[in-house]
């Protein structure tokens, strides 16, 4: 039907040029010729080179992974850019197979779909792509897809994709790779790029150059932080015929990386320790204010969190649904508010119609919020099912970046450890510098002064217990970001939030703060050594004989107050 | 009301009578009573995520033989009880079924913790369990039909696969697992047969989390590591439950791409990714012997009748769900060949059932109580599918016991004459 399409096309386009033969038939003439001579020229130059890049692409629809293969190293080979936009469809799993064994790419904007012609570029109309064949890849292809994307877009105009292309080099290095590297490098401008093709370069001909290639090479690549660089050197000081000079310059460069990798480490240790920590943190803030500062041993705090978590789901649902696509991004900073409204409403709800009766009687206390906190779970599940929810990282929450290394940054943790500071000092200054702060301090130090000075201690009571929900449920929020969204989310953190309460000692907001760094690093300079259910058992004995010895905790409050 | 219970009444009679006349069968349903059947999956706790969906498949299998007419002329009821992700009410719940509701086959169990814990019930009771889901194998029961996968349907195919060109030609391998009996003893017999295969011990690295983990930085960070020696590096995953979605998505915010060290995981399916975004893990294998992007005329119609029974075309099918689908057919059929649902008798007809099966396969109970399956390894895809990049030819016979594992050496699960025994090395009966 597109062929037919096509003719019809070439047909009005034909009658046209008979319309000017008949006016200028002399002119129309030498068009003609000229036109001819072009072509013939074009046909001549081109056959070889166009009939292998079809072949290629004919190729990739062809049954079976091994054939695929052949047909991805030959687009490579042709050094065709044509061959880049078909391998990344390929790779994105955008190229289908029509029933004529053609092969075609589907490409989505702004919720159009176009077909074209991979062979050819030219576009199709009226056909849906889902009545096509998929062309689907395993990992190995996969990766030679981009083996193959790598040598392609050395040249690319774009920074980031010629640098993933200098990156791959230093990946999968070839000795074939090496004159292309050397143009890359003669063209580029950029300094990081700059940095990755000679590395990259230097991986090459660490194997294939002479001996003063090698020692540079040796030098550029021990300059470096990279394991996969060390992973070279060690394979080439494995080789048994080298020479002594190269064999302890190659000693000295891994010796020196080592050094580093060990500090980078030391760094990644720290920052997964605080990311643990923030996370601890938040997590318990909330409880901190409920226990800590009320005296309330909520065992439903975990549900709040749960519940905010819920709450982001809900509000990335309605985003997803009602609003442009181009807005999701945003869905976290609506989602954050709208738990924090949603819990702290439930806590007021929970205090003014259960908890106000049972104060002062800690054993009710805990046995009827645990039993709020089941009523809750069954609540969610009735309402959104037992399954997992999927609640997705905005675009600026995904993925992470490599300091150095092999460390790696995730954004969703760098964003926690912020949220999580920037909650706990908006939390400081609301009790100091607020007149609510000031009423709430005043109601929990001395409940009967307080009342006679004119304060409403219930209102208060009901507001601080909202308080504390209500962060717990931004807490929620930020759990959505790197864990499970389901009914359980809760009890998995509720242990952990009484321990950091307890450990940073009751009532103290510095105390929680420190104790839940302090547990979290702790806990990630421990797992690399002794596994995660050795260290989790380690720190829990540790704690327990912390108590032991100072059972108010790491921060006690003193004077009248701690007695009560 | 009045008026309204007499019409209604008379109209059933009248469409009693018709079918009567047209269906003899369904007529004596109405009249000879029902044959029970339990089904024992937790409702409520950390494994109604998955054990919720394994309920509402065997509903919808009961409420399509009832539609078509019933089993032996009656009427099948599903007792449906909710241990709550509890092991010793799982053993409690499994005795009211077996001695007060005294029903005829029980479906059930998810976790082999739970189905460990029922395991002496049946036998004490004579019941029959059907346990649907993949499992470490080293267990064949007089009294359950396992009908997921035992190690050599699932754990070691995939394995090789990594280890074939094909599929990356692994040489070292990070066995990730949750810490119970299911991984452990997987584990064990993974790293016997890399063993065997001339994998270095260095060259391997368990490690064992608890449920519920939450925070892999650091194992990720040391499988990364790990994978940094030079060597094509893979890694094995039996973490189970909710510890999945925040390993995956601290592997998808790592940057560790399939292509570089491909994860295979043996306990998440359609449902589990269901609750992850998939974007940043395409590439990234499962193994089961059953996946929803198969395509075959029995896949088509199972999924739809799944999705019209639960109303959401959203809702996708899994593994254990085929798994539940083959064996309570392959129940029914036992039943109608014995003719009654005696547990003895059905226990004979079972041996040899053949069931089509959504995989596009047929599938036999064999003597030791185990099916034979077919083998597939997906790929994770953008849409929270699988494409299937290597698959057996035929349906694989499951080994009851591991012949990777040197205490296992020469065991035989047969139960039919002369070995009747699930767990020896010499038959029963000699002569």
């Amino acid at each position: 039907m597109v062929l037919r399409r096509f003719l019809i096309l070439r047909r009005s386009r034909s009658f046209r040029l008979e319309g000017r033969t008949a006016a200028h038939p002399a002119a129309c003439l030498f068009r003609f010729a000229a036109l001819f001579l072009i072509l013939s020229l074009a046909l001549a130059a081109l056959p070889a080179r166009a009939d292998d890049f079809a072949a290629a692409v004919l190729g990739l629809a062809e049954e079976g992974f091994p054939a695929k293969q052949k047909a991805i190293v030959a687009l490579a080979k042709s050094g065709d850019p044509r061959a880049v936009p078909i391998l990344q469809a390929l790779r994105d799993d955008r190229l289908r197979r029509m029933p004529d064994g053609s092969v075609v790419i589907v490409a989505t904007t702004g919720g159009t779909t176009r077909l074209t012609h991979a062979a050819t570029g030219r576009d199709i109309a009226g056909i849906l792509p889902d009545s096509l064949d998929r062309i689907i890849v395993n990992n190995r292809l996969r990766g030679a897809i981009e083996a193959a994307l790598g040598s392609l877009t050395l040249f690319s105009p774009d920074r980031a994709v010629r640098l993933s292309a200098a990156q791959e080099a230093l990946k999968r290095p070839t000795a074939d790779a090496a004159l292309p590297l050397e143009q890359a490098l003669a063209a580029e401008r950029d300094g990081e790029v700059r940095a990755a093709l000679e590395q990259g370069l230097a991986a090459v001909r660490l194997f294939s150059g002479g001996k003063d290639e090698m020692l540079a090479a040796i030098r550029a690549l021990g300059a470096t932080t990279d394991p996969q660089a060390k992973n070279l050197l060690d394979a080439f000081r494995a080789k048994p015929d080298l020479d002594a000079g190269l064999r302890q310059a190659a000693e000295a460069a891994i010796a020196s990386i080592d050094g580093r990798l060990l500090w980078t480490g030391l760094a990644a240790n720290l920052f997964q320790g605080i990311s643990l920590g923030s996370v601890l943190l938040l997590a318990a803030i909330g409880l901190a204010i409920t226990f800590g500062v009320m005296g309330v041993i909520n065992m439903a705090h975990g549900e709040m969190i749960m519940t905010g978590a819920y709450a982001a789901f809900v509000v990335q649902q309605l985003f997803r649904t009602f609003l442009p696509p181009e807005w999701i991004d945003a869905y976290l900073l609506v989602a954050v508010p709208v738990a924090f409204l949603f819990a702290g409403l439930l806590g007021v709800v929970l205090e003014r119609c259960l908890i106000r009766f049972l104060y002062g009687r800690p054993l009710e206390t805990l046995l009827a919020t645990w039993g709020v906190s089941l009523i809750l779970q069954q609540a969610v599940r009735s309402i959104f099912g037992s399954p997992n929810k999927e609640v997705s990282n905005p675009g600026w929450m995904t993925g992470g970046f490599d300091l150095m290394g092999g460390f790696t940054v995730t954004w969703n943790r760098l964003y926690i450890i912020l949220f999580c500071f920037v909650v706990l000092g908006a939390l400081a200054l609301i009790l100091n510098r607020t007149s609510f702060g000031l009423h709430m301090r005043a109601v929990t130090q001395n409940r009967d002064m307080a009342a006679a000075m004119g304060i409403r201690t219930a209102r208060v009571d009901a507001l601080t217990f909202g308080l504390g929900s209500g962060i717990a449920g931004m807490a929620g929020v930020a759990l959505s970001q790197i864990g499970n969204v389901s009914p359980n989310l809760g009890t998995i953190y509720i242990v952990d939030s009484f321990l950091v309460v307890v450990f940073g000692g009751v009532g103290n907001l510095l105390g929680t703060l420190v104790g839940a760094l302090s547990l979290g690093i702790v806990n990630k300079f421990l797992e690399p050594v002794a596994g995660a259910i050795l260290g989790k058992i380690v720190i829990l004995a540790a704690i327990i004989l912390f108590i032991q010895w100072r059972p108010r905790g790491l921060f006690a409050l003193k004077g009248r107050t701690a007695d009560a | 009301m009045k008026l309204i219970q007499p019409i209604c009444r008379g109209a059933a009679a009248a469409i009693a009578v018709a079918a009567a006349v047209l269906v003899p069968g369904w007529a004596e349903a109405q009249t000879q009573g029902t044959i029970k059947i339990g089904v024992l999956h937790s409702l409520s706790g950390t494994m109604a995520i998955s054990e919720t969906t394994l309920k509402d498949t065997i509903l919808m299998m009961v409420d399509d033989i009832n539609k078509k007419g019933g089993l032996l002329g009656k009427k099948v009821e599903a007792v449906v009880v909710d241990p709550a992700s509890n092991w010793p009410l799982f053993a409690e719940k499994a005795r009211d079924l077996l001695a007060k509701e005294k029903v005829a086959a029980v479906f059930g169990c998810w976790t082999s913790v739970s189905r460990k814990s029922v395991l002496p019930v049946f036998e004490e009771l004579n019941g029959l369990l059907f346990y649907p889901v993949q499992y470490e194998g080293e267990e064949s029961s007089r009294n359950v039909f396992y009908t997921g996968a035992a190690p050599n349907q699932q754990a070691i195919p995939a394995v090789e696969y990594l280890m074939r060109e094909e599929g990356g030609a692994a040489k070292r391998w990070v066995l990730e697992g949750t810490d119970y009996v299911y991984p452990r003893t997987t584990n064990k017999i993974l790293e016997a047969f890399l063993k065997s295969k001339g994998v270095a011990a260095e060259d391997i690295r368990v490690n064992y989390t608890p449920f519920g983990h939450s925070d892999w930085q650091t194992e990720v960070a040391t499988i990364k590591k790990f994978a940094s020696a030079g060597k094509k590096t893979a890694v094995v995953s039996t973490i189970n439950g909710d510890a999945n979605v925040p390993f995956y998505k601290e592997l998808a915010n790592a940057g560790i791409k399939a292509s570089d060290i491909p994860v295979v995981a043996f306990s998440v399916g359609e449902e589990e990714l269901a609750g992850i975004d998939t974007k940043n893990l395409i590439g990234h294998l499962a193994a089961w012997n059953y996946f929803q992007s198969v395509k075959n005329p029995t896949n088509d119609a199972f999924i739809k009748q799944w999705q019209d029974f639960i109303k959401n075309p959203k809702r996708v099918t899994n593994d254990p769900m085929e798994a539940h689908f083959t064996g309570f057919k392959m129940w029914t059929q036992a039943v109608r060949q014995a003719g009654t649902t005696d547990v003895d008798a059905v226990r004979q007809a079972m041996y040899g059932q053949k069931v089509k099966a959504p995989s596009g396969f047929s599938q036999i109970m064999n003597t030791n109580h185990h099916l034979s399956k077919p083998v597939m390894i997906g790929e994770i895809r953008a849409d929270g599918q699988f494409d299937v990049v290597w698959q057996t030819k035929e349906p694989i016979k499951a080994d009851a016991w591991s012949p990777h594992l040197p205490e296992d050496k020469g065991k035989i699960a047969d139960w039919t004459y002369p070995w009747v025994c699930g767990n020896c090395t010499a038959a029963k009966y000699t002569d």
